[in-house]
């Protein structure tokens, strides 16, 4: 396996953004900040061995989203998208 | 508790006051040892959802795992284990949909598509599913009776077994990755507009995604779940 491939799904951020959101966000639409590009979130590539975690465009790289555990805090920077567009009727429990 | 190969094992958890699930969810699963230290490993529900406070989860063991020596091995039945869910709102299937559904697993990457097929056999769902089970060799194959008396029963579901180590005897294709020309074979004509869910190793699911795509199959019905090889997840 090469080293490019050592990613998983925005789909595997569910678990640690349901701490902090009440509903699932993965299915939302997110624009990449950098690219433009529209997509689900669940099909973002997240790189869970960073220092928390980082979900990045799938097709620029640009880091969408980024998650980290630090100390007392739990820090969320989502400056990499300009926004996320949810269908309220589709809206699943995030889980927590 | 009930082992589906040498290194896997189903495990059905008894869950107080479930919400209920969708096909296709995860759990957080968290262990915590003695000393306070911790490690959280994600599991996809094999289970179709019910009304009873059950869920089933089957664990591959990953030499060096953390979680899933235990999970596989070690644990007991009536010891409790920490649990969040159900997780997730993408990948996820529900009875009702009219299209064709086509379902793409690589090794144990077949656990969530078989709630998909759980689910879509306890609700008596009319579409016609179409399984692609890509596996190392025929010891590695979960849930293996029940595909074989489900895909009996009719043709709502087909089921296509790709064997990249080893085959049983006389099995017609040699042991090797998926190719477009099974690929063609086993799964909808793109014409039909099928729902596909993809499921595996990150590699796996990048392969197979780009022979659906190279084949006709248009990428915005394509919806993926990708595990690392290294045990993060499942």
């Amino acid at each position: 396996m090469n080293a490019s491939m050592n990613y998983l799904d925005g789909n595997a951020a569910a678990g640690e953004l349901s701490r902090i959101f009440a509903v699932d966000l993965t299915s939302a639409e997110g624009q990449c900040a950098n690219c433009g590009a529209k997509g689900r979130f669940a099909e973002a590539h997240l790189y869970m061995k960073c220092p928390g975690m980082v979900a990045r465009c799938a097709l620029c790289g640009h880091a969408l989203l980024r998650l980290v555990n630090a100390g007392e805090r739990l820090l969320l920077d989502l400056r990499g998208m300009n926004y996320l567009a949810l269908v309220p009727s589709e809206l699943q429990d995030s889980g927590r | 508790m009930h082992d589906e190969t040498p290194t896997a094992r189903t495990l059905a958890l008894a869950v107080d006051d479930w919400p209920g699930h969708v096909a296709g969810q995860h759990v957080d699963v968290r262990l915590t040892a003695a000393d306070g230290y911790s490690a959280v490993r994600s599991y996809s529900i094999a289970s179709a959802p019910s009304s009873d406070d059950r869920v089933e989860i089957t664990v591959e063991r990953l030499p060096n795992g953390e979680v899933s020596p235990y999970l596989t091995q070690q644990v007991a039945v009536g010891d409790e284990l920490e649990l969040r869910g159900p997780i997730g709102g993408w990948f996820i299937w529900r009875p009702g949909q009219a299209m064709p559904i086509q379902l793409v697993a690589g090794g144990s990457g077949i656990v969530p598509l078989m709630a998909m097929i759980r689910s879509h056999v306890s609700a008596g769902d009319k579409a016609q599913f179409r399984l692609l089970y890509s596996v190392r060799e025929p010891g590695a194959v979960f849930y293996r009776d029940e595909l074989g008396a489900l895909s009996k029963q009719g043709d709502s579901l087909v089921v296509t077994y790709a064997y990249t180590r080893l085959t049983p005897p006389d099995w017609p294709r040699p042991a090797g990755r998926i190719d477009r020309e099974l690929l063609a074979n086993s799964l909808w004509p793109s014409t039909l507009q099928p729902s596909s869910y993809v499921c595996g190793p990150t590699a796996f699911v990048e392969y197979a995604t780009d022979l659906m795509i190279a084949n006709g199959h248009d990428r915005e019905r394509i919806r993926t779940e990708r595990f690392g090889a290294t045990g993060e997840r499942k």
